[in-house]
């Protein structure tokens, strides 16, 4: 479980940590309110092997530190606590239901002499609460991306089904965070969108609409191309924590073959002479297996008032994935799965190969290899298009960024900054290492740069982002 | 099976005194006349051509059987031939013999569309030499062989003229041989075979129109369709030499559409100038007195009536189940756009399973021929402006045939009744406007933005505001010349604001506060613009709900639900207070 990673810092034998998961847990406590019964309100609680008292005690702490902070804001619970070795984020995501999360500050061990034990400094204010906070209810909403609420596992089976879902769904999960590099992304949880000229995009809505239309059993379909989504027939918070999940794990565990099959020809077994590069990313491997399982995840999404559970196909050729979602209740057959290939297959072959060409036309158009010089995160709340060219290609275990933490946790606090009023605002940080960092906000969308001009002056900066502006983000997204 | 039958006589036939033993027939092709000539011309000449209601009657002296009879253009002169070697004209002019020629002519042909006049050589019959008159000269064109199906031995004049016949089809001219099976030729039944006669240049076959039977044909070209007529089945077939066979060899045609005969047709008793309630009698079709001239013609002397010949489109609709080749042949005929815009209606409204593609084909079919059209009147728009040219002739203007059909017409006939229709489904209705923007687009035609309002609109009334906003977000849902391109920003927000414009216009005044509220801007929109839309609206359920929208809104923003002077609502205060009375009114919160 450990996830320290030490790193060698300014001090030749000083050494840093990196902020790591404490301890992580769901409890009830309308579960267990009488003494004694302490430990039926704890649902889940990793570390596993903590001793039982501790675990009832660190859950009563919470309790009793959200029921004292109730009196002062009776709408606003508590939402995270600060101290020297940690911080501790509270979160009730349905009544009653509280799923804590307690981090570890970073810190830096520095030694000493005389063989006496190393000293070790808490960099308490080094994390972001915003950042954290979001963390925690990305954990809640894959969770019930996959499961539904809290509520649908007590309705169907009770307290005893509940935890074991949450068992069986959080022993991994944790093991996929990485506290150590989440950052300003994560605030936002936003969709990275591929940028497409519009004759294209039709192409694409077509290419759906005629798919759904004869498969009639798929309700919802999504489009993305190298890992930045086109389309989403399901809602706008469905679909972003849909993107989280393939972006960050489903795509990044097949990558790899895809990588290495690259050069190999055309898979020749398909039937009749449309060859194709299409594949199930969910569901069988392999359809000529006759062993081959029909099995799909199920997802949940909201409808309304309630929530709908569909089987969720993940189907790429090359570059290009759809997603097509079909109502639970259906029974998916070898012969359904063997249709949608045929369909899907040859179609979204010529498609992938179609938006990788109009997109090499419209890059050479646009200017050749004109990527930014300079550094931005960009953020519109209404659409949740994001956009990074900070970030390096996530992948399955770290985000890598191109610049120092230090840069990221002032774009974090700008970023607080902002949150707190509603007018659109402007704010200009010159940092220690001679870096200026530029945050924008406007109606609903945030712009952060970071530019290395060491010897600039204010009117320089603020010159310079304008000019920024206006030449890059005229086709952020759109190259038409 | 509702009606099937795709040709029909025309309604308001010439009517003339049939042929008899007394009256002699004679028709004019060149002025499409019709000359009943009594007892040689004794007893009277009543001439009838297609358009002059008033005939002309006269009368002359019988010098003997009339062989033929015209008058020439303009009825200024008459030609009577009552000897095989002369011609009499009644009044005294003087004939002037411009140019000879001297060739061995079996028998000749002459189409007056374009004065062309074809002569039968050689002993078979079969060496064609076509000849053309235009401003008083004659120039003989080049000759060419029409390919007999045996080569008689001995030879023997093999080619008749009853066979041959000359036409325009989409603009060109064409000699039409009627090639008969022959037993002992590998040809088991018969065909028609086009040659193409252009002005210059060399006579070239060009096309083959696959009969598939044999007997007695003839042959009529109506709407640029090659009508043959068979006797013995009673029944016509049509060919359209545009229309590309996929499984045939290049310019081997099969009819269009199975055989059917001419709609049938009524005589009334006494003729067409009684009372409609006057019993009728059935015409006999087919029957062996009727002539077929060229282009569309067709004269029953027995009975004194001369015919156009005309193609009914609707009933091909359900004889033609490619609604790809439908399209094509619809596109190509004169009096198409009603019919081509049923058809639309119809590929939607059956909402079958795979009707998507079929969809999609039909919208660039009919996008192809708009945007041809556009790109020609933009060359000519654009001739005009840079001034007459010397070198070129002078541009004429293109002519919009009924086949352009644009996007108001779409909009008018088929996408609005569409989008309105109950039981289609929402999904079906967008992927539809999407499918047509998208072929507008392929044809790099500019959407009208009435396209865009149905969008918005379906969107809305189905709470789509996620689709709407990624439909936004790649410019699907924009004019194609960009507003503001400086930042996103703006542009987002003017968008926005328009669609906010459309739903209010469209007295969607629920939807336009739901889409204003999705987008995070209900805090900032004018108050008196939902006020004022839904005031107009009449609904005072309807107005309340929005009143009460902004009191509340004004409470969260300002603490008060009343409205500041700058926002100009007094007047929708009052009326609130006349429909509700003022207890009705929001009162400010006391903290």
């Amino acid at each position: 479980m450990l996830m320290i990673s030490p790193r060698m810092a300014t001090g030749m034998q000083e050494k840093q940590y990196t902020p790591s998961l404490l301890s992580f847990f769901i409890y009830n406590p309308s579960f267990g309110p009488r003494e004694g019964e302490e430990e039926k309100k704890i649902l889940f609680y990793h570390p596993c092997d903590v001793e039982k008292n501790e675990k009832i005690r660190n859950v009563g702490l919470c309790e009793a530190i959200v029921q004292f902070t109730r009196t002062f804001c009776p709408t606003k619970p508590a939402k995270s606590l600060h101290t020297q070795k940690n911080r501790q984020f509270f979160f009730e995501p349905e009544d009653n239901f509280w799923i804590v999360m307690v981090v570890r500050n970073p810190m830096i061990e520095k030694p000493n002499k005389d063989g006496k034990p190393p000293t070790i400094e808490y960099q308490e204010e080094e994390i972001l609460d915003t950042v954290y906070g979001a963390v925690l209810r990305q954990c809640y909403s894959m969770y019930k991306l996959f499961n539904g609420t809290f509520g649908r596992a007590m309705e169907a089976g009770g307290v005893e089904l509940l935890t074991q879902k949450l068992e069986k769904f959080f022993y991994r999960y944790l093991q996929t965070l990485h506290l150590q590099s989440c950052d300003l992304l994560d605030v936002f949880g936003g969709i990275s969108f591929f940028p497409l000229d519009k004759m294209t995009y039709l192409k694409i809505q077509s290419f759906v609409n005629r798919v759904e239309e004869s498969l009639s059993l798929v309700k919802y379909t999504a489009f993305l191309y190298n890992d930045q989504l086109i389309w989403s027939g399901l809602e706008q918070d469905d679909m972003r924590i849909l993107y989280k999940y393939l972006t960050t794990s489903l795509f990044p565990r097949h990558s790899e073959p895809e990588l290495a099959g690259r050069d190999s020809p055309l898979r020749p077994e398909v039937a009749g002479n449309l060859l194709h590069y299409g594949r199930f990313l969910t569901g069988p491997a392999n359809l000529k297996d006759p062993e081959a399982k029909f099995r799909f995840p199920k997802i949940f999404v909201n409808k309304e008032d309630s929530y709908e559970e569909l089987h969720l196909i993940v189907y790429k050729a090359m570059s290009a994935a759809a997603c097509f979602m079909i109502s639970a209740s259906v029974e998916l057959t070898r012969e359904f799965c063997e249709q949608l290939d045929s369909l899907v297959g040859p179609q979204l072959t010529l498609l992938a190969s179609d938006i990788c060409e109009q997109f090499n036309i419209n890059r050479r158009i646009s200017g050749p290899d004109k990527e930014p010089q300079f550094k931005f995160i960009y953020f519109n709340h209404m659409n949740l298009a994001e956009k990074s060219t900070i970030h390096m290609r996530k992948t399955a275990s770290v985000s890598l960024t191109s610049v120092h933490p230090d840069l990221m946790k002032i774009l974090g606090d700008i970023n607080c900054d902002f949150a707190r009023v509603d007018e659109d605002e402007e704010i200009i940080v010159k940092a220690m290492t001679d870096y200026w960092v530029v945050g924008k906000k406007s109606d609903q969308r945030e712009l952060y740069v970071i530019l290395n001009q060491k010897n600039a002056n204010l009117i320089e900066v603020n010159e310079e982002v304008k000019r920024l502006c206006a030449t890059q983000f005229n086709n952020i997204f759109f190259l038409d | 099976m509702s009606d099937e039958h795709y040709l029909e006589l025309c309604d308001n036939p010439v009517q003339f005194e049939n042929a008899s033993s007394v009256n002699n027939v004679f028709f004019d092709e060149a002025n499409k006349q019709v000359f009943a000539v009594r007892s040689g011309g004794a007893t009277g000449v009543v001439v009838k051509g297609p358009d002059d209601k008033n005939s002309v009657a006269f009368r002359m002296d019988d010098k003997g059987e009339v062989k033929c009879i015209k008058f020439s253009i303009g009825n200024k002169i008459l030609a009577v031939q009552r000897t095989s070697k002369s011609v009499v004209f009644p009044d005294k002019r003087s004939v002037k013999l411009l140019k000879s020629q001297s060739i061995n002519v079996n028998w000749y042909q002459y189409c007056p569309e374009t004065a062309v006049i074809l002569l039968s050589t050689t002993v078979q019959g079969n060496v064609l030499q076509p000849f053309a008159f235009r401003s008083g000269t004659m120039s003989k064109m080049s000759k060419f062989e029409i390919e007999l199906p045996v080569v008689p031995k001995p030879a023997k004049l093999s080619l008749s003229e009853r066979d041959i016949a000359m036409a325009t089809i989409y603009g060109q001219l064409y000699v039409m041989y009627l090639k008969h099976h022959s037993r002992t030729a590998n040809s088991p039944s018969a065909e028609v075979v086009l040659y193409h006669l252009p002005r210059e240049g060399a006579c070239k076959k060009s096309h083959v129109l696959k009969l598939n039977t044999t007997g007695k044909f003839a042959l009529n070209i109506v709407d640029n369709l090659v009508v043959v007529h068979h006797q013995s089945s009673q029944t016509s077939l049509i060919f359209d030499i545009r229309l590309r066979e996929p499984d045939c060899a290049v310019n081997t045609h099969q009819p269009v559409l199975p055989a059917r005969s001419i709609h049938p047709y009524r005589i009334p008793l006494s003729g067409p100038t009684v009372v409609p309630s006057q019993p009728a009698v059935p015409c006999q079709l087919y029957s062996s007195s009727w002539s077929v001239f060229q282009p569309d013609i067709i004269i029953s002397a027995s009975e004194g009536y001369l015919w156009y010949l005309q193609v009914k489109l609707p009933p091909t609709v359900n004889l033609l189940q490619d609604k790809g080749k439908l399209m094509d042949f619809l596109l190509r005929r004169r009096d198409c756009k009603m019919v081509i815009l049923s058809v639309c209606s119809q590929i939607l409204e059956g909402g079958e399973k795979g009707s998507l593609p079929v969809v999609a084909t039909v919208f660039d079919k009919l996008n192809q021929v708009y945007k041809e059209y556009l790109e020609a009147e933009q060359t000519y728009t654009l001739a005009m402006e840079s001034g007459p040219s010397r070198g070129s002739a002078a541009q004429k203007r293109p002519v919009r045939t009924q086949a352009v059909i644009d996007q108001s017409d779409m909009y008018t006939h088929v996408l609005s009744a569409f989008t309105e229709r109950k039981g289609v489904s929402h999904k079906f209705i967008i992927a539809v406007l999407m499918e047509y923007i998208r072929s507008l687009n392929q044809f790099q035609i500019t959407v009208q933005h009435y396209l865009y309002e149905l969008v918005i609109k379906t969107l809305v009334q189905h709470n789509l505001f996620y689709m709407l906003h990624q439909f936004l977000q790649y410019h699907v849902l924009s004019d194609s010349k960009p507003l503001v391109r400086a930042t996103p920003q703006p542009r987002l927000s003017t968008a926005n604001d328009e669609i906010v414009e459309v739903l209010l216009s469209k007295q969607q005044v629920l939807g336009a506060l739901r889409f204003i509220r999705s987008v995070g801007g209900h805090d900032n929109v004018s108050a008196r613009k939902f006020l004022d839309a839904a005031q107009q609206t009449g609904d005072q359920m309807l107005f309340y709900t929005v009143f009460r929208f902004f009191q509340q809104r004004n409470q969260r923003l300002r603490g008060n639900p009343a409205f500041n002077p700058g926002e100009h609502c007094e007047e929708h205060v009052v009326h609130f207070k006349q429909l509700f009375g003022e207890q009705a009114l929001m009162k400010p919160a006391t903290v």
